[in-house]
């Protein structure tokens, strides 16, 4: 009797399933402290979650000799579904930071929310002053900035009597996301995976559209949710294909069992296997399931944007790899040049919208930052696709991770830049960046120094050679073409990033009408016009902070993040 | 000549790299107390000749100690691992080849440091000079460091950090159009480099090493001939944008134009020769096969550009057609692309000089590349004055368009600023290759070099190449003379020379200018002194390139 309970209950390694389950638990701990916090002390909440988020990224230390699974099939030790191998860990970090850094930027949009929803109340906010984000600031009045990124938060429903974003909805989501995207690169079967992505996907479709009677905010979440639903449902389908045909659903036996697939199921097979890469795809924005980023990034206060250009993009490549290289490498053949295609689609759609972007209109720097991040997007899939014609494919993918903590970091630190523009300029164009340089010096060269590692050019040391592996990745494996393509992209990209970079070391605009930041509604404290621009929130320095060291500790030490695309990480 | 241990050549050299960046860094800082100056401007504007000069003392000292009878090995070198994923390694050293170019590299620098000292960089939204400064330094270290770099992809990365820092020297500080010239500089030279990392790459995966010294002692065995073509084709298409190449040149004259005078000098004397310099060190002894087919190719084009260069040139020298006499002293600038503009005219003649040295690298004989990479040199010393001297002729006279300038019968440089005018004059026939300036072996050997190229090289093009080349030449000087003529001769007021501005005789037909100030003085004369040695010593820089050269077409340094 006891032997076979031990046979069926599975004796569960806690310290390796640490990270996803300690983001778990916080979020509900956040969820429950929610309801015994009154209003003026829900900053705790964010705190909590911060110190969460820290605590599940240390907890991969004891993880880190990399030999930990668990949740394996009774007697075959080696097909687990849960593997904390050096892939996932590393993943696991690039998520777990990504997510703390998107956590510090919110705790102070949040703290600026709950501000000017006070200030709102007490003044009696506009509740109508409409969707049209392209008008001019200065026509909107002291109070009617409206349908900023973070200047709305607070007043956009004053009949609410309270913050627009509540705080313990929007920390909960956050580390639920978070705990999904933390799973999703230990998973080593198709049910887990697509579990993963679930729970990483749900949360930020609420995520987006948290901005309670914001219109665009719920447009962007449902545009967001049809668009993932129907390519985890794509997903889904594959995935019971590739079971119909091999009948398992562990990774590792897939591969086993793909070669060796029955004639008549070959088709089901193959089917399957291009089904199943969709939902990853469209969770890395891959062209064409890249229509909702733009649209959603607006929507989305900024630093769920943030969370979605680094988080979101890491929990599709990290599952495209799983499958590609783990589970279907007979198939290289199909899915290599599917993925080269995307690549170069995903790519050049990416650059070509991000230039076509005008400085004038509302948010279009988060609008750049959005198809700019598609365009990355492209980048990152072409060592997957160099994969599938690599000799040693566990290798090449290794470019892509390298490539994805470089993107993570600089990409975090240009949008907490644009988080503290926007508190000041809510509409948060790219002209509202000219003569930064004159306001915050330092703030304006450190949004340099990340749009020219985004771009790839010295002094951005660490973009540069992040994308050599990627360049020499697809020169290993002899997809030229796709070289060349990128290299003409790289072009591209470098006009609009060198033209944010140029404007910030502009003179600052000298005409008489008064700036968007001038009323600045969302600025707490007093805003005195000609001092120096006001003082930054600690979370926003921090993340700033965080983000600039790391990125010049990169750019000096580039080893650092390029191990790994020469380790096996597997 | 003087004795320096290993070690301290090694920290010299590590120096002539680092420092420059590190003053970079340092001049974006607030300055130190004790040394801010009369002004912050002033300050910084100092910090840069500070750097610049101790750059260019090192890079001296590091000549001097150069072992100067072994110039074909490695000397200097450090070698440290930096990122072993990529297998980047921070090798420099430095050989008979890129010593020189890192003497001219500093030299050039401190001058254009020096000028800006003595007379601040001004521009129509010109940024404080901070920025300048820094942006001077940045550029500095990029150059220094592809010549002493000997990793392809630290190469690489060297190639690309000249970049930004020249896009905003000419989009900030530069004259009219800069905005558009800019965009094209970077754009145009970044798809070049882009291309020719790929031909990297390709190379370093293939023989598994990015170390230059490795691949050159290998001397392409390691690599099968298909794969050197496409690496030639990729690198070869980077270098000549840099170079430039006819037809991959159209970038150059609007960005000389555009750019600030401190900012033609760098472009012509430095930058230009990366492209070069990377023919010889990377694409002759990495890939000879691959070159060997292209070489032909690679020569016709050449010459295509001294032809079209001068050509080019000839056109912008000779009056234009419409042009009505204007009542005006001086006429306003046509409002768009002036015709006779003199920074577009060097920079035309850029394309030809750069043509021969291409020429040279073609033939892949030693004598041809000795010669290239001696006009190399020479070039950017005649060409580095010339701009200085372009740039003092708009200070004075607010123009650089040759029509303005000369009016009817000619700008009269010669009696209205004698010492400019003869310096004008001078930097002229150097350019076109007088005997015993500077100008003239690079040439001579360049050809000398095509009319018996290396076996297997078809000899009867190369005669074609060597007889176009030679009337480029004659172009050249016509061309040249022309441009002395109109702005250095004229009806001036002659009685009125020498001793100056004396003011009291009759009503001068065009008004007086400044003659030569001291900041110029000091800033030209290393350039015209050397012009002279290099002419009547040609030996001196022959005899630390023809060993190395040897080395390379032959296997590599060892």
């Amino acid at each position: 009797m006891t032997e076979t309970a031990a046979g069926v209950v599975q004796s569960v390694d806690w310290l390796a399933i640490a990270p996803p389950t300690i983001a778990a638990l916080v979020a509900l701990v956040v969820l429950v402290a929610d309801l015994f916090t009154d209003d003026s002390r829900k900053a705790v909440l964010g705190w909590i979650s911060v110190t969460g988020l820290a605590l599940a990224a240390l907890s991969l230390l004891p993880l880190l000799d990399g030999h930990r699974s668990t949740f394996c099939r009774t007697g075959r030790s080696s097909v687990c579904s849960y593997t904390a191998d050096h892939f996932a860990l590393v993943i696991q970090f690039l998520v777990l930071g990504g997510a703390l850094l998107a956590a510090l930027l919110s705790v102070s949009m949040l703290r600026d929310a709950r501000s000017g929803g006070a200030r709102r109340a007490r003044g009696g906010g506009r509740g109508d002053a409409g969707t049209d984000g392209a008008r001019p600031a200065q026509g909107a009045g002291p109070d009617g900035v409206r349908n900023a990124a973070v200047g709305s938060l607070g007043g956009a429903r004053n009949t609410a009597g309270g913050p627009a974003v509540p705080d313990g909805e929007f920390w909960f989501l956050l580390l639920s996301s978070a705990a999904g995207a933390a799973l999703l690169p230990a998973a080593r079967d198709l049910a887990t995976l697509v579990v993963a992505l679930e729970v990483a996907s749900l949360p930020a479709f609420a995520l987006v559209g948290l901005k309670r009677g914001d219109r665009r905010s719920a447009e962007a979440a449902l545009k967001f949710f049809l668009s993932s639903v129907t390519a985890t449902a794509v997903t889904l389908l594959g995935a019971s294909f590739v079971y119909a045909a091999t009948g398992s659903l562990y990774l590792t036996e897939i591969a086993g069992r793909l070669p060796h697939v029955d004639g008549q199921l070959h088709t089901l097979a193959r089917a399957g296997v291009i089904l199943t890469l969709v939902g990853f795809a469209f969770k890395t924005a891959a062209v064409p399931f890249h229509f909702w980023v733009p649209d959603t990034y607006v929507g989305a206060p900024l630093p769920v944007a943030a969370y979605l250009s680094v988080v979101g993009k890491a929990v599709g490549f990290s599952g495209l790899i799983l499958v590609t290289v783990i589970a279907f490498p007979s198939y290289a053949h199909v899915w290599g040049p599917a993925l080269a295609v995307l690549a170069a689609l995903t790519m050049t759609a990416g650059n070509a919208a991000a230039l076509r972007q005008q400085p004038t209109r509302a948010y279009s720097a988060v609008r750049l930052l959005a198809w700019s991040s598609v365009g990355q997007a492209g980048y990152l899939l072409v060592p997957i696709a160099a994969a599938g014609s690599a000799d040693d494919p566990e290798h090449a993918v290794g470019s892509t991770v390298a490539y994805a903590l470089m993107y993570a970091v600089v990409n975090l630190g240009a949008f907490a830049v644009a988080a503290l523009v926007a508190r000041s300029s809510p509409l948060n164009r790219i002209d509202d960046y000219r003569g930064l340089y004159a306001r915050r010096p330092l703030t304006a060269l450190l949004l340099a120094f990340f749009l020219l590692c985004l771009a790839g050019l010295p002094p951005g040391v660490i973009g540069l050679f992040a994308k050599v592996t990627v360049f020499s990745s697809a020169v290993g494996a002899g997809l030229g073409w796709l070289a060349v393509l990128m290299a003409v992209n790289v072009v591209i990209a470098l006009y609009y990033y060198l033209h944010w970079t140029a404007l910030l070391f502009r003179a600052p605009r000298t005409d008489a009408r008064p700036r968007s930041d001038g009323p600045a509604p969302a600025v707490p404290g007093p805003a005195a016009p000609g001092t120096t621009a006001p003082a930054v929130p600690v979370p926003l320095t921090a993340a700033l902070v965080l983000t600039a060291v790391l990125a010049l500790a990169l750019s000096g030490a580039p080893q650092l993040v390029l191990r790994f695309s020469t380790a096996g990480l597997f | 000549m003087i004795d320096i241990s290993p070690s301290v050549m090694q920290a010299l050299l590590a120096l002539i790299v680092a420092g420059p960046l590190l003053g970079a860094a340092t001049a974006l800082l607030p300055p130190p107390p004790g040394l801010k100056g009369a002004s912050p401007e002033q300050a910084v504007l100092r910090h840069g000749v500070t750097v610049t000069g101790a750059v260019l003392v090192a890079a001296v000292v590091l000549a001097l100690g150069f072992d100067h009878d072994h110039p074909s090995t490695m000397q200097a070198t450090t070698d440290v691992n930096w990122i072993p994923a990529l297998d980047v390694r921070i090798h420099l050293g430095i050989d008979g080849i890129s010593l020189p170019l890192l003497v001219l590299t500093a030299l050039l620098t401190f001058l254009c440091a020096l000028h800006s000292y003595a007379k601040p960089p001004q521009g129509p939204s010109a940024p404080p000079p901070r920025a300048f400064v820094a942006l001077l330094l940045l550029l500095e270290g990029g150059t220094l460091a592809s010549f002493a770099v000997l990793d392809l992809l630290l190469f690489f990365l060297a190639f690309e950090t000249v970049l930004i820092p020249m896009y905003f020297l000419i989009a900030r500080w530069g004259g009219e159009g800069r905005r558009a010239a800019a965009w094209r500089f970077i754009l145009y030279t970044l798809l070049g480099s882009v291309v020719m990392l790929l031909g990297l790459l390709l190379v370093g995966l293939r023989a598994h090493t990015f170390d230059m010294v490795a691949l050159a002692t290998d001397n392409g065995r390691g690599l099968s001939t298909s794969v050197q073509v496409i690496a030639v084709l990729a690198i070869g298409l980077g270098l000549a944008v840099k170079s430039p190449m006819w037809p991959l040149h159209s970038w150059l004259p609007d960005a000389h134009t555009a750019a600030p005078t401190v900012g033609s000098v760098l472009l012509a004397g430095v930058l230009l020769k990366m492209g070069t310099y990377g023919f010889v060190r990377i694409v002759l002894p990495i890939a000879p096969d691959g070159l060997h087919t292209f070489a032909p190719y690679l020569a016709a084009l050449a010459v295509a550009g001294i032809i079209y260069g001068s050509l080019a040139c000839l056109a912008l020298a000779l009056p234009s057609a419409g042009r009505r006499p204007s009542s005006g002293r001086f006429a306003p600038r046509p409002p768009t692309g002036a015709r006779g503009d003199l920074k577009r005219l060097i920079a035309y003649s850029s394309v030809g000089h750069m043509g021969f040295v291409l020429l040279g690298i073609a033939t892949m004989t030693p004598t041809g590349v000795n010669g290239a990479l001696f006009a190399n040199v020479a070039h950017g010393l005649i060409t580095g004055l010339l701009f200085f001297l372009v740039g003092a002729v708009k200070d004075r006279t607010g123009s650089t368009d040759l029509d303005t300038l000369a009016q009817d019968a000619g700008a009269a440089l010669y009696g209205r600023a004698p010492r400019l005018g003869g310096l004008l004059a001078f930097g002229a026939v150097a350019s076109l290759g007088l005997p015993g300036l500077a100008g003239f072996w690079g040439e001579m050997l360049a050809m000398f070099g095509a009319f018996r190229p290396a076996d297997g090289l078809s000899r009867p093009a190369y005669l074609t190449y060597l007889a176009l080349a030679g009337l480029g030449t004659l172009l050249t000087a016509a061309y040249l003379l022309i441009v002395v003529r109109r702005v250095c001769m004229g009806p001036g007021r002659l009685e009125g020379t020498g001793a100056g501005a004396a003011g009291g005789g009759p009503a001068p037909v065009l008004a007086e200018l400044p003659d030569v100030r001291a900041h110029e003085f000091a800033a030209w004369t290393p350039l015209v002194a050397l012009t002279v040695l290099a002419g009547l010593w040609p030996a001196a820089l022959l005899g630390l390139t023809n060993p190395a050269v040897q080395q390379l077409l032959a296997g590599g340094p060892k």
